[in-house]
This record gives structure tokens, sequence and C-alpha cells, in this order.
């Protein structure tokens, strides 16, 4: 094994990764004009974190991270079926996606 | 080693479970055409049942089930027993304000169960995973709720504008919950309130307090994170923005409550300006956009912003006192708003065909009964005596004085007077005389039946309760406040025995 192989990552390539996808997410939510997009911008979101966790995970030998994981993507796909079943009523109703459209209710 | 079974710590949810999936396998079995209404009753019948449930834990000893993950305390039952309260209220509401022939209408019921169970669980938690799901549980259902016209355009409006904005806001949640078990490599609230003051990376945990603050916050609806709250109630219907704009909204501030007073009182010094300045903002904000609104149930919503901050207030009030205050005013307000709802439910009506404050002129004299209890919760809300709006705001800026936020309370006050005009606007409006014999004749007199009859009476009597002898829930809630103040020592925490060393 040379010492290129066992070198390890730092922590905190991880977090910053992690920090960066969280901050494209956000960017994305405000400055997509389409609604799948802005969805999928919060799905980035969340898994942006899911990163996070699996990083503190094996930095406190903490399995409870971990677990929270599971149950992360597991209410994120809950919310994805509504999410999406929400969208096609939006789409049926008014035949757009484009966020600066969907207007009927202001100041 | 625990003398109470885990299965009385979360009673009150397992029974709300059990109702919402019978419902639903109910309503899967009847045939298609047969009345769905009858549903509603056994929702409202599990409802009650879980009241009584909570109240029964009152007489379990105070502690932790299930691997430390849920808690009984008398603050637990105080939210309960709230979030239980509007949820019946509410059911009762719909039983005779949905059209007979609405589509899935036991779904409708399933969903306002199912949501009651992730308030509940909310305010139970003491584990972050489990408040993360139990947010979620209560956010996806509201969520469906509040697109449940969806023939109209604007009831998917309101759903696809909560989703997005809610789900937004989890994220924020969740990013500050894994940063604090960075910091802390627990998510267990007790264990991370004893491990935080000394934790090696003290930024972490503040940048997860802080984004764990905006998560709650938007889901309290308060400025600057209010943006969704007027689409949101203008769009979904009346009976649901009763629910809506009061149950979620207790269990987030109990959250909040749990979040700043049990998990950090430490950092004070950081929470504390932040929700200062948050409470001026959702005040001012709030009834200075309200003073322009013509649509009541829009007016309503910047209200309920305005609310929100009279809420935050209470946070300036130390311990004990902040956060009974805060109870309190989570209840009068419930109960005001779950009444004011009621009434615009039954003179809008279902489609809304009347929701302009112009199309309430004269509603005294067209339903003496209506106009009066519209006048009623109106003063309420603007905080006159003898209701429960005054003693709410009584101790909410009293606790505010205590802790030393005088400017907080003055503004509050002032605050108050202001919100006077918009609220008053809507009481002339009802007290004057129709314009001509045609548009009176044109409107149609609402009815109320037994089970509106029933929710407008729940309504008035918590009102007044709270407006005239409040003794009795100021002492529950200050018996809640004391249990939160007072976390178990680590020793009672039986944890999962995780290893707290970080790898080097």
């Amino acid at each position: 094994m040379s010492s290129l192989f066992s070198m390890e990552i730092p922590i905190t390539w991880y977090l910053l990764l992690s920090a960066v996808l969280f901050s494209l997410g956000v960017v994305g939510f405000l400055i997509k004009r389409n609604l799948i997009t802005v969805f999928m911008s919060i799905e980035l979101m969340l898994n942006a974190v899911n990163l996070s966790f699996v990083t503190f995970a094996h930095q406190w030998h903490a399995v409870r991270g971990q677990i929270f994981v599971f149950f992360v993507m597991m209410v994120a796909a809950a919310e994805a079926a509504v999410g999406l079943a929400i969208i096609i009523a939006v789409f049926r109703a008014r035949a757009t996606l484009a966020v600066d459209r969907i207007d009927l209710m202001k100041l | 080693m625990n003398p109470v079974p885990d299965i009385f710590r979360i009673l009150p949810e397992v029974i709300l479970t059990l109702t919402g999936v019978a419902v639903m396998l109910i309503d899967a079995s009847l045939p298609p055409a047969f009345p769905r209404r009858p549903l509603g009753w056994v929702a409202a019948l599990g409802t009650t049942l879980a009241l009584w449930a909570s109240l029964w834990q009152l007489s379990l000893p105070v502690g932790t089930g299930f691997f430390s993950t849920v808690e009984t305390s008398p603050f637990t039952v105080f939210f309960h027993v709230l979030i239980c309260g509007i949820v019946l209220v509410a059911l009762l509401l719909s039983l005779d304000t949905l059209p007979e022939d609405s589509h899935h209408q036991g779904e409708y019921y399933a969903l306002v169960v199912f949501g009651a169970v992730g308030m509940c669980l909310l305010t139970g938690a003491v584990e972050l995973l489990l408040v993360f799901i139990a947010l979620e549980i209560s956010s996806i259902s509201t969520y469906i709720l509040a697109g449940y016209r969806k023939q109209t355009g604007r009831g998917p409006e309101a759903a696809i504008k909560y989703f997005l904005l809610g789900s937004f806001a989890t994220a924020f949640l969740l990013y500050g919950v894994a940063l604090i078990f960075g910091a802390t490599g627990t998510t267990q609230i007790y264990e991370i309130a004893h491990l935080a003051p000394t934790a090696q990376n003290h930024s972490l945990v503040l940048a997860g307090l802080a984004l764990m603050l905006v998560g709650i916050l938007f889901k309290v609806s308060a400025a600057p994170f209010h943006v969704w709250t007027p689409d949101v109630y203008e769009g979904a219907p009346a009976p649901v923005v009763a629910l809506l704009s009061t149950a979620p909204k207790a269990a987030a501030f109990a959250l909040l409550l749990r979040v700043v007073y049990e998990l950090f009182p430490t950092l004070h010094s950081l929470w504390s300006p932040l929700l200062w300045i948050v409470a001026v903002l959702s005040m001012t904000v709030g009834n200075l956009a309200a003073l322009r609104q013509q649509n009541v149930k829009r007016m309503l919503a910047y209200s309920s912003i305005a609310h929100a901050g009279y809420l935050l207030a209470a946070f300036a009030g130390l311990g004990t006192s902040g956060i009974a205050a805060a109870s309190f005013y989570a209840a009068a307000y419930a109960a005001m708003n779950v009444g004011i709802f009621a009434v615009i439910t039954l003179v809008s009506g279902y489609d809304e065909d009347l929701p302009m404050v112009e199309d309430y002129r004269g509603l005294i004299y067209r339903s003496p009964l209506l106009g009066s209890l519209l006048i009623f919760f109106l003063a309420s809300l603007v905080g006159i005596p003898f209701t429960g709006g005054f003693f709410g705001k009584f101790y909410s800026f009293s606790a505010a004085v205590d802790g030393g936020a005088v400017a907080l309370a003055i503004i509050g006050l002032l605050n108050s007077g202001l919100a006077a005009a918009y609220y008053l606007r809507v009481a002339l409006m009802t007290a004057q005389p129709s314009a001509g014999k045609n548009a009176e004749a044109a409107v149609p007199t609402p009815q109320v039946g037994v089970a509106v009859g029933a929710a407008l009476l729940m309504a008035v009597a918590a009102t007044l309760i709270l407006g005239i002898v409040p003794g009795e829930v100021l002492r529950a809630a200050e018996a809640g406040a004391h249990t939160l103040q007072a976390p178990p020592s680590p020793q009672s925490v039986h944890g999962l025995g995780i290893e707290r060393r970080p790898n080097p």
C-alpha cells in the first residue's frame, strides 16, 4: 500500500462539500422559475444535509447519524409523493409550471 | 427499570393513529354513493378520546419512554390538550360545512387526524429525530389539506406555496440538527443540553441553533419568514385555515420553547436578541399589512403574523414566567382564532362567494347570532378585557417587562392599538345597515347546524374562560413551564450508550 491510498480525505472536505451543495440548493430555490426545478433544489438541500449526517456519524462513531439519514430519505420520498401530486394539481388547474404565473393571489 | 409502560407515554398519539387508519379503511370499504359524513363523527370521537387520554397522562410520573425519545410532563399534556381541542373544533366545523358531494371527504377527516398525530408527537418529542418525523407528519398532512379545493385555481396554488416554503424551512431545520449532532455527537435533547455548553466546536452549536430557529420561525409564520401565510390562508378552505392557523403553530411554539429553554438555555445571549427582533418585526409587519387588506381571510392571515409577534414577546421573559405566558397565549390565540374562522366559514360559505370586508355589511341584522359572535371574537383579537386575548397579551407583555424588555412591551402595546383599527373596521361593517333591500335579499342567511353550533360553543366558552377565570389555565401552563426548565440529570437518562469521543 502506498501512502497515497492510505491517506484519508479530511472530514472538513466532506463538510465543505455538504455546505456548498446546501447553498446551491438554497440559490436554486430562490432563482429557479420552474416548479419542478424548485422542488429538485429542495431535494438537493436534503441530500446535502444527509452528507453532513454521514460525515458526523463517521467522526463520532455514532450510528445515530446514519439512522437519521435513512429517516430523512424516507420522509423525503413521502414528501416527493405529495409534492409531485400537488404540482400535477397545479398544472391541471393553471396549465403552467412557471413560478411567476402562479399568481392568482397577490397583496 | 421503568415502571410506566412505554405505550402509555404516547397513548393519545396511538388513539389518534388508530382513528385515522379506521377512518381510511371504512372510507375505502363504503360504496361510493354512501355519505361520508359519519366518518367525521368517528374522527371527532377518536379526537375526544385522545383528549381524555392526554388528561389522564397527568397521573403518570413525569418521565420519558421509548429509549428517552418521548416525554410526558405537564408541559406536553398542556399542548396535547390544546391541540386535540383545536382539532376537535375543526372537525366539528368541517362536519357541517364541507359540501355533502365533495369528493374524498373520508381522506379529509383522516388527514386532519394524522396531522394531529404529528403535532401531538412534536410537543412530546425529546429526540431530534422524532422532532423531525413529527414535524413532517404534521406538515405533509396539512400541505394536502391546504389544497383540498383543487377544482379552483387557488386551492392548488395555496398548497404548492405552503409545500415549497414548508419543505424549504424543514431543510434548514434539518441542517441545524445535523450541525448540532456534529458538535455533540448525539441527538437526544437532554444529552445535548448537557454537552452543548462544553462542546469543543462552539461555532457549530451556534450555527446549528441559528438554522433550527430559521426553520421553526418559518413554521410559526413570524416575520421575516411569513411570506407564505396570506396566500395559503386565502386559498385554503376556511375550516382548514381554522386548523392550520392554530394547531401546527401551537406545536411549533412548543418546539421553540423546548429548543430555547431546554436545549440551549446557556445560549440565552444569542437567541434572546434574535427573538426580540423577530417579535418586533412580526407585530409591525403583520399589523401594517393587515390595515390595507380588503379580503377578510387575508387580513386575518396578517393578523396571525402579528399575534405570533405578541407571543414571541413572552420569550423575553425570564424562564418560568416567559414559558407560562407563551403557553397561555398559544391557548388564548387558538380559542379566538378557531372561533372567528368558524364564523367566517358560515358567513362566506365553503366556496367563499363573500370573502370581502364589504360583504359583512349588515351581518348582525341578517344573522344576529353570527354577527355578535364575530364582534365578540374580534374584541378578543383586539384584546378587550373579559376575553382570552386580553389576558394573553397581558401575561405576554408583563413577562417581557419582568425580563427587562420594556421597549418590546411598549412596541407591543402600540401595535395592539394599531391592530384595533382593522378589527374595528370589520366590526363596524357588521353593524352597518345594508345598502339596499335588494342586496339583503340576494345574500342567503347562513344556517347554524348542530356540529358547528357545538364548535362555536366550545370556542366561545374557551375564550370566555381564558378571559374571566384564567387562573386554572395559567397554573397548568406554569406547571408545564417548571417541567420544561428542569431536564432530568444525565444519570436518569438511559441513552443508547454511545461513545462520545470524536476521531482525532
